[in-house]
């Protein structure tokens, strides 16, 4: 896999913020700039990982299938992201997960545990829950690309669509 | 403190004492290193360097700080854990997870008061000895990771990071490092291990207690986000005149958050027991919805076990031993642990009447099915099973037999496991199914009386065809 040039020195910037015999801990830095870049992880990107800090293909796809914040489908345009535990769900957040997926067009039916994420037909909009976002005080709360929403009610969920879109 | 001025509507509470949040909401206030020189910035780390390494461990020690992450522990006990013979490098790692539902206090340092949480690390490493700090920021903080970075940015450029810090022979670097997702990272040995570029499978406590053996098996100090700022402020007033706010064995202020069924929930700043239950919800929070009446508290984060409003409480020992109600629990670390339950992490999570604690109950369990790292059996397939049950009798298929079966998986998790996840998991079923048990029953009808099954699922049910 070719990379740009400014992500393999941003990559090789982030190596150097561990010891010369740890570059490992490399792993989640450089998975999360390649996640930027291209939207989720994919094989080669495994591999491109596990080149750059010399390690197995295997001990990085340990690390991408652990974890809920790496994607190994393709998002949407813009990938939504709806906080599903207590605090957020005694403040309505199912309903307004509902209203997400009947606004931007999202059938959520496929989901399961190793595919959590749903994306719209035309592409712009997937979603999926996500555990504690920790704003347990302003909820419903949802993450959409790297933006924060708080007190996101079914009613204001077509507006906050209306901006991506 | 009468000089701080905040923005309108979120002016603090009478009964706040903030310290940790005092430039949160603040006017005019903004995350960067101008706003904090302008506020006497860095004067304590400056303080701190003229002390020496010892003498700000012992401060800490004396202010008796415990740390504010959930398990209450003692922080300058914690420091002094580092091997005395070490010759390896020593570590510090700011546990910036913020992952226990219901805790929401970290988001705000980090966003609004980040030179805080790095003027705090900064003196923590002088103290420990670490010339290398790691923020381990939780992944669902895009924004605060930047944040961060570029107050480091700023704090290099004036020399306050780098080698020869402010002319002392004191070197220390600060590195952001994103996590992925998963609460299990705020465990701290499971945090070492995904710093480490792993998965977070916690290590097993003896003998991996961080401070002997910790990243890349070096002594390594982990702290809370909030613990790490309370240490600016131990310096800035010293070790015996901190320990005067709050309580004796609780000290200090801590940041309750506030959620769930009340008017006003959010964040407030108190000093360690000077505050109960009843006040929080009642004044602090505005109370309860119209006509609602208080049903159950989560009083430490979702792990903590929950209590109930209808039991009463003994707290206290010898002649000061009283029998108190749910409202009268003053939240410090002790009498929470000396009512069934503990004071964790501050999240409060509120329950009135309208709540169907099945329901509640099945939500956590579904937050720790999932985020289980799979390490130990028990916990793997237990929590799974607890979700597989509540989840079950929400659906209007419960038996009798689901309460007892309940609490005996959450016997068998806890305890049987390598990290407290286990303890987080049970804790919740645990009490839930023991202190509100008529909410469960309500769910459940004997097997008989249950409808009659079509054909096609009769042979499912018998195993026939899967």
């Amino acid at each position: 896999m070719q990379v740009p040039l400014e992500l393999d020195e941003r990559a090789d910037d982030y190596i150097r913020h561990y010891p010369d015999d740890q570059k490992r801990s490399a792993t989640l830095p450089l998975l999360h700039l390649l996640q930027e870049e291209y939207g989720y992880i994919t094989e080669e990107a495994v591999d491109w990982v596990a080149m750059k800090l010399e390690l197995e293909p295997i001990n990085v796809l340990e690390v991408v299938t652990f974890y809920p914040g790496l994607r190994q489908t393709a998002p949407g345009k813009y990938h939504i992201r709806v906080c599903r535990t207590l605090s957020c769900a005694m403040a309505g957040c199912h309903e307004t997960m509902d209203k997400f997926c009947e606004i931007a067009g999202i059938d959520r039916s496929t989901v399961s545990h190793h595919n959590p994420i749903a994306v719209s037909e035309d592409g712009k909009f997937s979603i999926e829950y996500a555990e504690c976002l920790a704003s347990c005080g302003t909820g419903p709360v949802c993450l959409i690309g790297d933006d924060f929403h708080e007190s996101v009610e079914p009613k204001d969920v077509k507006g906050l669509i209306n901006k991506y879109d | 403190m009468a000089s701080v001025k905040y923005i309108k509507g979120k002016e603090p509470h009478k009964c706040e004492y903030r310290m940790i949040f005092r430039n949160v909401d603040r006017q005019g206030w903004d995350p960067s290193i101008k706003s904090y020189l302008s506020d006497g910035g860095y004067k304590e780390l400056k303080k701190a360097l003229k002390m020496k390494p010892q003498e700000v461990t012992d401060a800490v020690k004396a202010s008796g700080l415990r740390g504010r992450g959930g398990a209450g522990f003692p922080t300058g006990v914690k420091w002094g854990f580092i091997p005395p013979n070490n010759t390896k490098p020593i570590y510090l790692i700011c546990n910036c997870d913020e992952s226990e539902p219901g805790t929401f206090k970290d988001r705000y340092i980090v966003h609004q008061d980040p030179h805080q949480l790095i003027e705090g690390m900064l003196i923590s490493c002088y103290a420990v000895g670490a010339k290398v700090a790691y923020i381990y920021i939780r992944e669902e903080f895009p924004e605060g990771a930047k944040i961060l970075e570029k107050a480091i940015e700023e704090a290099r450029s004036k020399k306050y990071l780098g080698n020869k810090i402010l002319g002392k022979n004191f070197d220390c670097e600060i590195y952001v490092h994103r996590g992925a997702g998963a609460y299990i990272c705020g465990e701290e040995t499971g945090l070492i291990e995904s710093l480490e570029g792993k998965r977070p499978y916690p290590r097993i406590k003896p003998p991996y207690f961080p401070a002997a053996l910790g990243l890349y098996m070096c002594p390594t100090i982990v702290n809370n986000v909030e613990s790490l700022c309370h240490v600016k402020h131990v310096i800035a007033m010293g070790g015996e005149k901190y320990a005067q706010i709050g309580t004796p064995r609780n000290t200090g202020t801590r940041i309750l958050c506030v959620s769930g069924d009340v008017i006003n929930p959010g964040y407030f700043e108190v000093e360690v027991g000077k505050i109960t239950m009843g006040e929080l919800i009642y004044e602090v929070c505005g109370g309860l919805k119209k006509g609602r009446k208080l049903k159950g508290v989560i009083p430490g984060g979702s792990s903590a076990k929950v209590l109930s409003a209808e039991d009463s409480y003994k707290i206290g020992t010898g002649d000061s031993e009283r029998v108190i109600g749910i409202e009268d629990i003053p939240m410090d670390f002790d009498t929470m642990a000396a009512c069934g339950s503990m004071a964790g992490s501050g999240g409060v999570i509120v329950m009135d009447d309208s709540r169907d604690m099945a329901w509640i109950l099945n939500n956590i369990n579904t937050f720790y099915a999932h985020e289980s790292c799979g390490q130990c059996t028990p916990c793997r397939e237990g929590s799974l099973w607890m979700k597989k049950i509540t989840d079950r009798m929400i659906s209007g298929s419960g038996v009798p037999s689901d309460l007892k079966t309940l609490t005996s998986i959450g016997d068998n998790i806890a305890g049987r496991t390598i990290c407290a996840f286990g303890e987080a998991c049970a804790w919740p079923t645990q009490s839930f199914v023991a202190k509100f048990p008529g909410d469960f029953i309500k769910h459940t009808k004997p097997r008989n009386a249950r409808k009659q099954l079509n054909p096609e699922s009769k042979i499912a049910a018998a195993g026939l065809k899967t």
